[in-house]
């Protein structure tokens, strides 16, 4: 169970659902009886833009922001926007990746390239890396847009955060007709934690 | 029950139990929110103004007719709303009035990193600044108390930071309060010389007799901890020199005027006193002003954001520990796929017209591979440049269009339209008709008609308002349609008069039944990439061929009549 300080970053793509990511893990940690600060982005990088949300929980939290080699998780939506934020890491933290790719402009216009070996990139880095398909678990619960909160499952898991505390949080943020593919999504992102015992 | 609310949320909630009863704003991030919350309230007539100006101007009727007012803003929105506010300083008020500015330091979603503490410098208006959620909320009230007590406007002053960031905020009781009689008194509310005179009187007096009283507000706070180092901060800065140093701090609540009384006798207890303030060196120099040594900018940079490691570094003197960083694609925002500004640009972009744009979604045509925006300045501003280059004799004005959005149109770009036909113009404006005011998130305006309350309103035609401004040729063309605003940008830049093109598509973000998804087909496709120029992020450059993302593509065919091969096909056929 969370006892201390806990950093987290969602990283991702602007429209992905970094949100509604970060609202969940908040009331997660007002259940958990944390004090909670986010940092949201609203604006111009919504628009397809490399999009950042800060979530602080803690005894006491002061800054809603988290700093260079400071989070304790970064849960990221896109491969690309994993090796950008990458810095933020702690060195015992844990870097989860949903393996999708979007292109970003200057590589559709062809003038840079994605590269091709990113996820070698992020374990030279001697970072703990976790790749998930997550697409295919939240297409598996209902909708491709779920992919946050499976990813919100397998750091709930990884903290040994009780489920049903989590699906509370879950029914507490999400609208009614969206309420069972995203505690499925939850539960798959959960449980892969779990079959990997790590 | 509490829950985790956005500063801006906080503010409103703060409207709300302070009992506010209008509120009239322009959007603007990191300000839209406010009154986006303070809508869902039965008891606040709450609108949208056409422009900041006019928001502060129905709010400064409001509170003169007897009933708690709030206006809110970007930083910028204060500088188009700075002629009523100056005098507004002399007035004062009748029930409350205050207004929430939104800084932006780090430039999130802004053309400038202006600093809007001067504002209440320059227009002695008692200026507050919460570091956090709760304290937003709870500065609200103060600032009514002392708007109401020292007849003045009270600003509230936000950074992004803790506009858009969420804290736990815990409701509390609302007051009601009777509405205040209107008593009619030229002296204050006649602002002519003889009248205003004896105003100025009034200002420099309630700022004097704040300055005495800003202990009983306890909107300052003091954490005593290091002797050896003392720091004044406020807001978000505050947050971060908590988690930075053990340092004792001296915590600005009230950021204008300052307590100086206060600060001096916190120096008094450290041996050494450092300022740390994002943007300008504005307590610094105030604390000079009064002779209390202090360091700041000397250590502290002036731009965009500070975080904790940022101060910290600064603090210890260490060199800098930024890594370097991977060579990786960068990821600007882009307009979105079905976005009815791209093929307008792109005909712009073939056509090798000058544009003069304007601050929306369509500011992003000036990245590549659109790449057509040549200016960008303020809202409005691109109509008045169009006509700048086109007076300015040096034949550059020819080629040049205006490019503007409705809303930008409607806040700031009319004035501009009625001063070229006026002065004999002979400029082309393309007015970027998607119906709403995208960028800050959607939110309806007077093309549309919609209230902030959801309810209908007089819908400006914007047709029959350009032809009552003058224009010589007013046409409505299908954005999406590149040929048919190809040929109608043509004719009208030979036209020799002001000429209004309005290129008219909802946002595609606005309705999302969207026809099916395109597809491109291998066999007819030669990879020329010609589908590629319109810079549409839901067709994928592979390397050696061409893919559409169907979880992107929302199907409006732009990108077909780009293909001389007919090889871009839609899914429903
Ligand atoms: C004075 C001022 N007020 C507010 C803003 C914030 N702002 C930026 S763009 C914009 C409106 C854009 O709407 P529109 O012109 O309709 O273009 P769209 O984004 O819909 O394409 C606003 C309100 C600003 N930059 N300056």
């Amino acid at each position: 169970m969370v006892q201390n300080n806990l950093n987290i970053l969602i990283v991702g793509v602007g429209g992905q659902g970094t949100l509604l990511a970060s609202r969940i893990l908040g009331t997660i940690a007002l259940r958990l009886g944390l004090e909670c600060k986010l940092s949201e982005v609203h604006g111009m990088s919504q628009r397809g833009g490399s999009v950042v949300t800060h979530v602080k929980w803690g005894k006491e939290v002061f800054s809603p922001i988290v700093c260079q080699g400071d989070a304790d998780y970064i849960l990221s939506f896109e491969t690309l926007e994993a090796i950008r934020w990458s810095d933020f890491l702690k060195e015992s933290g844990y870097i989860i990746v949903s393996n999708q790719e979007i292109l970003p402009m200057p590589v559709i216009t062809g003038k840079e390239v994605y590269p091709k070996d990113a996820f070698k990139k992020l374990r030279d880095k001697n970072l703990n890396v976790i790749e998930i398909d997550g697409l295919k678990l939240a297409e598996l619960a209902g909708s491709s847009k779920a992919v946050n909160v499976v990813l919100i499952g397998m750091l709930c898991a990884k903290e040994k955060i009780e489920l049903d505390l989590a699906k509370e949080a879950i029914k507490h943020c999400v609208k009614e007709k969206n309420l069972e593919l995203n505690l499925i999504a939850l539960e798959l992102g959960y449980e892969a934690i779990e079959k990997r015992g790590i | 029950m509490g829950s985790l609310l956005l500063a801006n949320e906080a503010i409103a909630l703060g409207a709300y139990e302070a009992d506010v009863k209008v509120v009239s704003s322009y959007p603007g991030t990191p300000s839209t929110e406010i009154t986006e919350s303070a809508s869902k309230y039965d008891s606040i007539y709450t609108e949208w103004a056409p422009n900041e100006k006019v928001a502060l101007e129905v709010a400064i009727g409001a509170c003169f007719s007897g009933v708690r007012s709030m206006c809110c803003m970007k930083h910028v929105g204060l500088n188009v709303a700075a002629d009523p506010l100056f005098t507004l300083s002399y007035t004062g008020v009748n029930a409350g009035l205050v207004i929430v500015v939104a800084d932006d330091p780090g430039m999130h979603s802004s053309q400038n990193e202006q600093d809007s503490r001067y504002y209440a410098l320059s227009a002695h208006i008692p200026m507050l600044e919460p570091a956090d959620s709760s304290e937003a909320r709870d500065f609200v009230k103060i600032a009514y108390i002392i708007s109401e007590k020292y007849d003045t406007p009270v600003i509230i002053r936000l950074t992004t930071r803790i506009a858009h960031s969420r804290s736990f905020v815990e409701p509390q009781e609302r007051i009601e309060i009777q509405n205040k009689p209107y008593l009619k008194d030229v002296s204050k509310y006649v602002m002519m010389p003889s009248m205003a005179r004896f105003r100025h009187l009034h200002v420099e007096k309630r700022e004097n007799d704040l300055s005495r009283d800003i202990s009983l507000y306890n909107t300052n706070s003091i954490v005593l901890r290091s002797q050896k180092l003392g720091i004044v901060c406020s807001g978000a800065v505050y947050q971060y020199v908590m988690e930075a140093s053990d340092a004792s701090v001296f915590k600005l609540g009230m950021i204008y005027p300052i307590d100086f009384d206060a600060v001096r006798t916190f120096a008094s207890q450290v041996q050494e006193l450092i300022v740390v303030e994002e943007l300008e060196p504005f307590f610094e120099k105030e604390l000079l002003s009064q002779g209390i040594q202090c360091h700041g900018k000397e250590i502290f940079g002036r731009q965009g954001e500070f975080c904790v490691s940022y101060i910290k570094q600064k603090l210890e003197g260490g060199l800098t520990t930024e890594k370097i960083k991977d060579k990786i694609p960068q990821r600007p925002p882009v307009m979105c796929a079905g976005c009815p500004h791209r093929s307008v640009f792109y005909a712009l972009k073939k056509l090798k017209i000058k544009v003069c744009g304007d601050i929306g979604c369509y500011a992003l045509g000036a990245l590549e591979p659109l790449s057509s925006v040549d200016l960008c300045v303020c809202m409005g501003a691109s109509i008045g440049m169009a006509h700048g280059f086109d007076k300015g004799n040096t034949g550059e004005g020819e080629n040049t269009v205006a490019v503007i959005g409705d809303s930008t149109f409607l806040h700031s770009g009319i004035n501009s339209l009625i001063n070229s036909t006026y002065n004999n113009g002979t400029s082309t404006i393309v007015i970027l008709d998607n119906s709403i005011t995208a960028m800050t998130g959607h939110q309806d305006n007077p093309s549309t008609g919609i209230t902030i309350k959801g309810q209908q309103g007089h819908k400006i035609d914007l047709y029959r308002l350009c032809l009552a401004c003058g224009a010589g040729s007013v046409r409505v063309v299908d954005a999406y349609n590149i040929q048919e605003v190809t040929n109608a940008l043509k004719e009208e830049i030979s036209n020799k008069c002001v000429s209004v093109i309005i290129a008219r598509r909802p946002c595609a973000l606005l309705n999302k039944k969207y026809p099916p998804a395109y597809f491109i087909e291998t066999k007819k496709c030669i990879y020329c990439k010609q589908c590629l120029a319109i810079g549409c992020p839901a067709i994928e450059n592979l390397g050696n061929s061409v893919r559409i993302n169907k979880e992107l593509c929302v199907g409006c065919g732009v990108c077909t009549q780009m293909c001389k091969f007919e090889a871009i096909i839609s899914e429903g056929k």
